[in-house]
């Protein structure tokens, strides 16, 4: 399978030393800076909510309506994916990064038809966050149903 | 046709390159080859509805432009050989449906060009064919959504990734030479060489190995060395990939002058554009080399090129079941007509 004169651990350690690393420093820098931004925009939306008179359900759910909405569009626009690649996980991680992960495919396989195109592949990205995010939460949901008692 | 080696074809009746065509996509227009690009596109749309026709319809152009600058119809082309990075290679084959030229479909992954070259100079060398078409593309969008993510995903790349080309070169090789054309001398076949990287971002370090072999087997059965080229290119290793291939031929004591060796990939981007590694794709070789390195050639700035073209045998399957990816490698010689 391998041939050539040098072995695959020697080239492992030869790769590693010539591979430059990403600028974790600066990344997290970035991160936290763009990610601190959409949470204070989410927090102000939460604050419009009250002074809307919204209820407890509504206002949560008006905060990441208008959120999606924004990285939805801001995807559409090709706008999300240069903040992505500034800010990474800071841009992600929030809600708007969830939304940025389902317009993107959909964007991208509108060619592929609407069933086959769209319907197939818009999860492709968002799938493994929801079945791992709700198989969890179901876990979670278990755990807390049957310690509750000693939780009261 | 003579061999030398294990791995090398000597071209007894050496085909010439009649005509050879470059296409650049945008933002390869604005690299620092730009002015060496026969077509630099405005729309890498090229007025298709999808990224896979619009890679086709490259391919198309590139091929009736080389034909049209050779002054020959496609009727009275005899094969035309070549591939891209698409599944069951579509940009290619849907070219060849619209030209009508018998074809013959190639995969190399970023190499095909080279592999294009040394088997159409085979068939045109052992009196098989008359004359072939030789061509490769790659497109990034295309690329992206078949190997990657979707364009408009907001994810980071690491510093090792490199940016598929939106690109294509074609050449028409011949077997009756107008008096200084260039010449397809030698070509060296590669094996396949993994050296069990499994990082799918870090392409030219899965391939630099192959590389290594292949060069080193050609300078070895033509009992050459690097000084006997003006100059040595390799496909689309990338700047770190470049570098990591010039520590192989100094472990493995073959001498190697830094300005002697080229890449592809380093060469067609500045590192101010932000490609991270460099270019990479089928397009990437295929376009510096029809390019670029052809007309220097043709201009008299080079007489003696070896082409190392690299292709890393990875498909997104594979990747995902944690299989390591092992790189390919073939090489051609271009010599130029005046001595």
């Amino acid at each position: 399978m391998t041939q050539g004169n040098m072995q695959p651990e020697e080239y492992s350690k030869l790769v590693s030393k010539m591979t430059p690393h990403s600028r974790h420093v600066r990344g997290c820098f970035r991160a936290f800076w763009v990610g601190g931004v959409i949470c204070m925009l989410g927090q102000a939306l939460n604050a419009l909510g009250e002074t809307l008179n919204l209820c407890e359900t509504a206002g949560p759910m008006f905060t990441s309506t208008v959120l999606i909405f924004l990285g939805t569009t801001l995807t559409g626009l090709g706008i999300y994916d240069r903040i992505g690649k500034y800010a990474g996980c800071g841009s992600i991680v929030p809600i708007t990064g969830f939304a940025n992960s389902v317009a993107a495919p959909a964007l991208e396989y509108r060619r592929e038809g609407i069933v086959m195109g769209i319907g197939a592949k818009l999860f492709t990205l968002a799938g493994p966050v929801l079945v791992y995010g709700i198989s969890t939460s179901i876990g979670i949901g278990v755990i807390y149903w049957a310690v509750r008692g000693w939780l009261m | 046709m003579s061999r030398a080696g294990a791995q090398t074809l000597i071209f007894d009746n050496p085909p010439a390159i009649a005509a050879h065509i470059s296409y650049a996509g945008p933002k390869e227009g604005q690299g620092p080859l730009s002015e060496w690009f026969d077509v630099v596109l405005a729309d890498d749309l090229l007025g298709q509805k999808s990224w896979e026709l619009a890679e086709s319809e490259m391919v198309r152009r590139a091929v009736e432009q080389a034909l049209k600058t050779a002054g020959i119809t496609a009727e009275s082309v005899q094969a035309m050989l070549g591939g891209d990075l698409n599944n069951q290679i579509i940009a290619s084959s849907f070219a060849a449906r619209t030209l009508g030229i018998p074809f013959l479909g190639l995969y190399g992954a970023c190499s095909t060009f080279i592999q294009a070259t040394l088997l159409g100079a085979s068939l045109i060398s052992g009196g098989y064919l008359d004359n072939a078409v030789c061509v490769a593309s790659s497109h990034y969008c295309t690329a992206e959504r078949q190997f990657r993510f979707p364009v408009e995903l907001g994810n980071q790349r690491p510093p090792q990734a490199s940016w598929t080309t939106t690109a294509c070169g074609c050449s028409l090789l011949t077997a009756n030479a107008a008096p200084g054309a260039l010449k397809v001398v030698s070509g060296t076949l590669g094996k396949v060489i993994d050296l069990q990287i499994k990082d799918a971002n870090h392409m030219g370090a899965a391939m630099a190995p192959a590389v290594c072999s292949t060069i080193e087997a050609h300078l070895a059965e033509t009992g050459r060395t690097a000084d006997d080229y003006d100059l040595i290119a390799t496909g689309d290793l990338g700047w770190i990939g470049r570098n990591i291939l010039m520590e192989l031929f100094h472990h493995d004591n073959v001498g190697m002058p830094d300005e002697k060796l080229v890449d592809c990939g380093a060469s067609i981007f500045y590192q101010e554009q932000d490609t991270h590694a460099g270019g990479s794709g089928c397009g990437c070789v295929a376009s510096v080399s029809c390019g670029w390195l052809m007309k220097r050639i043709e201009r008299g700035e080079l007489h003696r090129v070896l082409i190392a073209g690299s292709g890393a045998m990875l498909s997104p399957t594979s990747c995902q079941q944690g299989e390591t990816i092992p790189g390919i490698s073939y090489a051609v010689c271009i010599e130029g007509g005046a001595e």
